[in-house]
């Protein structure tokens, strides 16, 4: 057994984490800065947070993840780290020549509590800062908070630095599409354009995080939100944030600094979150939905009513990020599944008493934490087994010991390909995602059936 | 300098290394490049001559995106974290706990199902806002007793993340409290990540204190004629496996490897064996130099990467125990194993005669591994360490001379004496002098540069920037770097292997590591998935126009 210490009772810890799952925020704010076309991320702190989160994100997405790092040594720990940054600001400028330089700090630079715009001002002043490009920064202590709150605080500096109100509102869209895939962001671009919808979507890791191979590199692909695309979002006529904790913040920021309206949706997961964006489009831009996306939705329908009997009743148990399970969950109880086990690393009560509204026809007592980790879900999975677990790669572990089959999604996956370039959101999303539960229930089903009743028509 | 047409293979000869030199340090700032002229090296080798000196183990500069990480990740990620059965607290918020969680490919293998392993955990108490402000030894000592009591560990270590050092939570009162409290061994690591310039910090901080708290406390002595330490080699892959098996079969035992597949017990009974052994330089040789002291084991440098490597590496260890019927044993398992290593050895060379590798990786692989290209006929045109200090590039011999600064002071250097009732020459000084006589070498490493050859490129804590010029310029048919760079790389076009977690392969030491290597390479370097790149239309798109005119 690979977690072969997690006893089957359950004792209240106060102190120790054990297998978390979340993580800090600066990763968060990583992601999301990878998702502005020509921005190098930098981390303000230690080079080995720098290190941990390029390591994390290139493993997760196989692919380039280039930052950089103020690499405070006990010195700069000390006497603040001014000189570093100013240095790497312009050591970044001079070598690398990004756009925009997103800064993000860690919980050394926040313990010792510098200021970052005030070093950035110091930069300018000493001209390391080249005519037409741009510092951004926001503070994302990793002691607050969670890789999403990173997320979140990073998408609203972009609010925060660069959309204007000029007055003159542009007929567009601001999509905020949470702490999701660049297939995923991919994905809700597409619906919107088959809507007719014009978008202005951000951050935007589609065509960065997913890059074909080409035999050249580009540090700067052609990916990620434009500057001047964020200087417009402060006209667009109203924004929709993807997803409250990822994107609340960003859309709430639009509204009180431009006076662009926001609605806060779920993440589009399964038939009825991805019927809320729909139809929030459809009545925001007084269109009509188009026949292809009702085929989408069709499609997705047709394989819930057709392979119904292999869903229902099924119990689940999920760990991952509260935007993500919210519309998860909710997807699975609309097609007779039970999710009975819930987790998340990040806290919040709006969460919990979310889930236990969804999920408050169950015939099951349902476990929800927020925060709480993978050691405890281990453990209830061992009071109260389920069928499936959907969850990151670190769930292998409890899979493989408890012997339930496993969907991998959230973050990290380390040791599967496909969530770069094939979304999980939308009806299409959805799709994926009943093809992936099927796999799995009807493989377990195929490997644990009797002879005689081992079945070829399923 | 242009990147030569990639339709002509580039003859590397051609190519004047001190133009490259010039040519990576031409964008930087003066303040820039003048630093890194001094830590990018064209080799020199000549009889006689001394090493060139090369500028290592200082400052990585800001904003120039660096490999290297922090002394957390080597005090806990490398040294500490493949132990298993000691439950390792991170001290601090999560991410640091979160991603040193089973990241590096250190396998272990407890004896049986009850025994402990807590390798597939990840244990952090998780700070919050308000430890920070108030303080997190109340949570730490809370963290700890909920670990003993879910778990009764033989001993618990605490690893300090940059924040805990900040606020000044004393870790070591908090585990003398709770080790007298609780009756286990317990003990903490300034490791704090902003501490030295590298990980290499937390290497030394992690010798440190397992020697202070664990090695010596164990004196049962383990069964064995010929009993050795096995230090610096972390099983990544299995390669702690490989090895033990061939010294298994050379009936030399193994009494504790530092840290691959290793326990508690181990590392508190290192004392008793005979003779240390040290595969990677930089991260251990510390707790070599300190048993020597303490406890009057003589350390010896080997290498168990290539075949040849291995067969020296045994024949080494078997001079040192001096025994006829050992060398015989010895030879026995040489000769069984090498026809299989020279046979895929030659095969492989076939195809990857005259091709160019590119090394740069921490550890002493970037050294090592030169060596195994080299077997299947591959040259190292450049390489370099990315935590290394000058004795790893220029030879101990250059000890001496090497300047502490202000970062490396930061660094506790042990004051270490002969213990008094464990001390125990394994030689006597005849004995030493007549294997010294016989060419023995005691406590000796020479270093990358002497191995390798003349007008090569030594670089150190290479950069982004300079990884792509080489690339650019020389085009290697391989470049070897850790997870940050990989992909980087391949979009380049060019296979990229990880020599820090060996991708998803492994074991690559030994003889058969050997043999796996080799087949590795020979497929990522001859392989046609590389030549697929280019669709048809974009290989020759005029063709399309002709049909048009046609």
């Amino acid at each position: 057994m690979l977690l072969r210490h997690t006893p089957k009772e359950i004792t209240e810890r106060s102190a120790l984490t054990i297998n978390p799952a979340k993580t800090c925020q600066p990763i968060g704010a990583m992601y999301a800065a990878l998702g502005i076309h020509g921005c190098l991320p930098h981390s303000h702190g230690s080079q080995g947070c720098c290190a941990y989160h390029r390591s994390a994100l290139t493993r997760h997405y196989k692919e380039p993840v280039m930052a950089a790092t103020s690499s405070f040594t006990e010195g700069s720990s000390v006497f603040g780290g001014q000189a570093n940054l100013v240095q790497a600001i312009d050591n970044i400028f001079t070598i690398y020549e990004p756009e925009v330089i997103a800064v993000h700090t860690t919980c050394l630079s926040e313990t010792i509590g510098d200021d970052i715009p005030q070093i950035t001002r110091k930069a300018e002043a000493d001209g390391k800062i080249p005519d037409g490009k741009y510092v951004i920064h926001v503070n994302t202590p990793s002691y607050v908070g969670t890789h999403v709150t990173g997320f979140a605080n990073m998408t609203k500096a972009m609010v925060d630095y660069f959309a204007k109100s000029t007055g003159q509102k542009i007929d567009q869209i601001n999509i905020i599409p949470g702490y999701v895939e660049p297939s995923d962001m991919e994905e809700i671009k597409r619906i919107a354009e088959m809507m007719g919808v014009r978008v202005v979507m951000f951050p935007d890791t589609s065509k960065v995080l997913n890059r074909p191979q080409t035999g050249k590199y580009e540090m700067f692909p052609e990916g990620g939100v434009t500057v001047e695309a964020l200087k417009t979002t402060g006209d667009s006529l109203a924004t929709i944030g993807l997803g409250r904790l990822a994107s609340g913040p960003a859309a709430q920021a639009l509204d009180t600094k431009c006076n662009v309206p926001c609605e806060i949706l779920d993440l589009p997961i399964g038939f009825k979150a991805t019927d809320r964006l729909v139809d929030t489009l459809r009545k925001t831009l007084g269109i009509t939905v188009p026949d292809s996306l009702n085929n989408e939705r069709g499609q997705l329908l047709d394989i819930v009513t057709d392979m119904h009997q292999y869903f229902y009743g099924k119990k689940v148990a999920l760990a991952g990020d509260p935007d993500h399970l919210i519309a998860l969950t909710e997807f699975l109880v609309s097609i007779d599944m039970w999710p009975i086990h819930i987790v998340t690393g990040t806290s919040g009560k709006k969460f919990e008493s979310r889930i236990r509204e969804i999920t408050k026809d169950s015939p099951y007592p349902i476990n929800v934490k927020a925060p709480g980790d993978m050691f405890l879900l281990h453990q209830w999975i061992k009071n109260e087994p389920v069928d499936l677990l959907m969850g990151n790669t670190y769930m292998k572990y409890i899979a493989r010991d408890e012997d339930i089959p496993l969907i991998r999604m959230g973050f990290p996956i380390l040791d599967r390909i496909g969530h770069s370039y094939f979304p999980i959101v939308g009806y299409r999303g959805g799709m994926r995602l009943l093809e992936k539960i099927l796999d799995a229930i009807l493989d377990r089903q195929d490997r644990d059936a009797p002879e005689e009743s081992f079945e070829l028509v399923m | 300098m242009k990147a030569l047409n990639e339709n002509i293979p580039i003859e590397t000869e051609q190519i004047d290394p001190q133009e490259v030199k010039q040519e990576l340090l031409r964008k930087y700032p003066t303040k820039v490049a003048r630093k890194r002229a001094k830590q990018i090296v064209v080799n020199k080798v000549a009889e006689e001559q001394e090493m060139q000196e090369i500028g290592a183990n200082t400052r990585t500069i800001p904003g120039i995106i660096t490999q290297r990480g922090c002394t957390y990740a080597g005090c806990k990620g490398v040294i500490m974290g493949p132990t298993r059965d000691i439950v390792n607290i991170t001290h601090g918020p999560i991410g640091c706990g979160f991603y040193s969680w089973l990241t590096r490919r250190n396998q272990t293998r407890p004896d049986g199902p009850a025994d402990e392993n807590f390798m597939t955990y990840c244990f952090s108490t998780d700070m919050q806002e308000e430890n920070i402000v108030f303080g997190g030894e109340k949570k730490l000592r809370a963290a700890i007793q909920e670990a003993y009591d879910l778990f009764k560990p033989k001993a618990i270590s605490i690893f300090s993340t940059c924040p805990v050092g900040l606020i000044g939570d004393d870790v070591h009162s908090v585990a003398r409290e709770m080790k007298e409290e609780l009756g286990i061994n317990i003990f903490g690591f300034s490791c704090e990540g902003y501490k030295g310039v590298s990980q290499s910090a937390g290497h030394h901080i992690a010798n440190n204190g397992i020697f202070k708290n664990v090695v010596g406390l164990n004196d049962n002595v383990k069964e064995g004629k010929y009993k050795i330490n096995l230090l610096g080699e972390y099983n990544i892959g299995g390669d702690a496996f490989e090895i033990d098996r061939i010294l298994n079969d050379c009936e030399i035992t193994v009494v504790s490897t530092f840290s691959g597949n290793s326990t508690y017990d181990q590392f508190a009974n290192a004392h008793t064996a005979d003779l240390n052994t040290i595969m990677c330089h930089r991260s251990i040789n510390y707790v070599a130099e300190m048993m020597e002291t303490k406890f009057g084991i003589p350390w010896i440098k080997i290498n168990f990467i290539g075949g040849s490597a291995t067969a020296k590496t045994l024949r080494k260890i078997a001079n040192y125990f001096e025994n006829e019927e050992l060398k015989q044993r010895v030879e026995e398992v040489i000769s069984r194993e090498m026809p299989e290593v020279i046979k895929v050895r030659d095969e492989v060379r076939a195809r990857c005669e005259g091709k160019v590798a590119m090394l740069f990786v921490g550890w002493s692989r970037a050294h090592h591994y030169q060596e195994l290209f080299k077997e299947i006929g591959m040259k190292t045109i450049s390489a370099g360490y990315e935590f290394a200090h000058r004795d790893d590039y220029e030879g101990r011999s250059v000890l001496p001379s090497i300047k502490v600064d202000a970062d490396s002071r930061n660094i506790e250097e042990l004051e270490i004496h002969p213990d008094p009732e464990r001390f125990r020459p394994r030689k006597t000084d005849e004995q030493l002098k007549k294997l010294q006589d016989e060419g023995f070498r005691f406590k000796d490493y020479d270093g990358m540069m002497r191995e390798m050859s003349d007008r090569s490129l030594v670089i150190d804590d290479i950069s982004q920037y300079e990884s792509e010029q080489l690339i650019e310029i020389y085009k290697p048919a391989i470049f070897c770097a850790g997870i940050k760079e990989k992909y980087a790389i391949q979009k380049k076009g060019i296979p990229m292997k990880q020599l820090h977690s060996y991708d998803s392969g492994g074991p690559y030491a030994g003889f058969r590591g050997a043999i796996n290597f080799y087949r590795e390479i020979d497929r990522m370097v001859n392989s046609q998935v590389w030549k697929h790149i280019k669709a048809p239309w974009q290989e020759s798109p005029e063709l399309a126009a002709k049909y048009a005119c046609d």
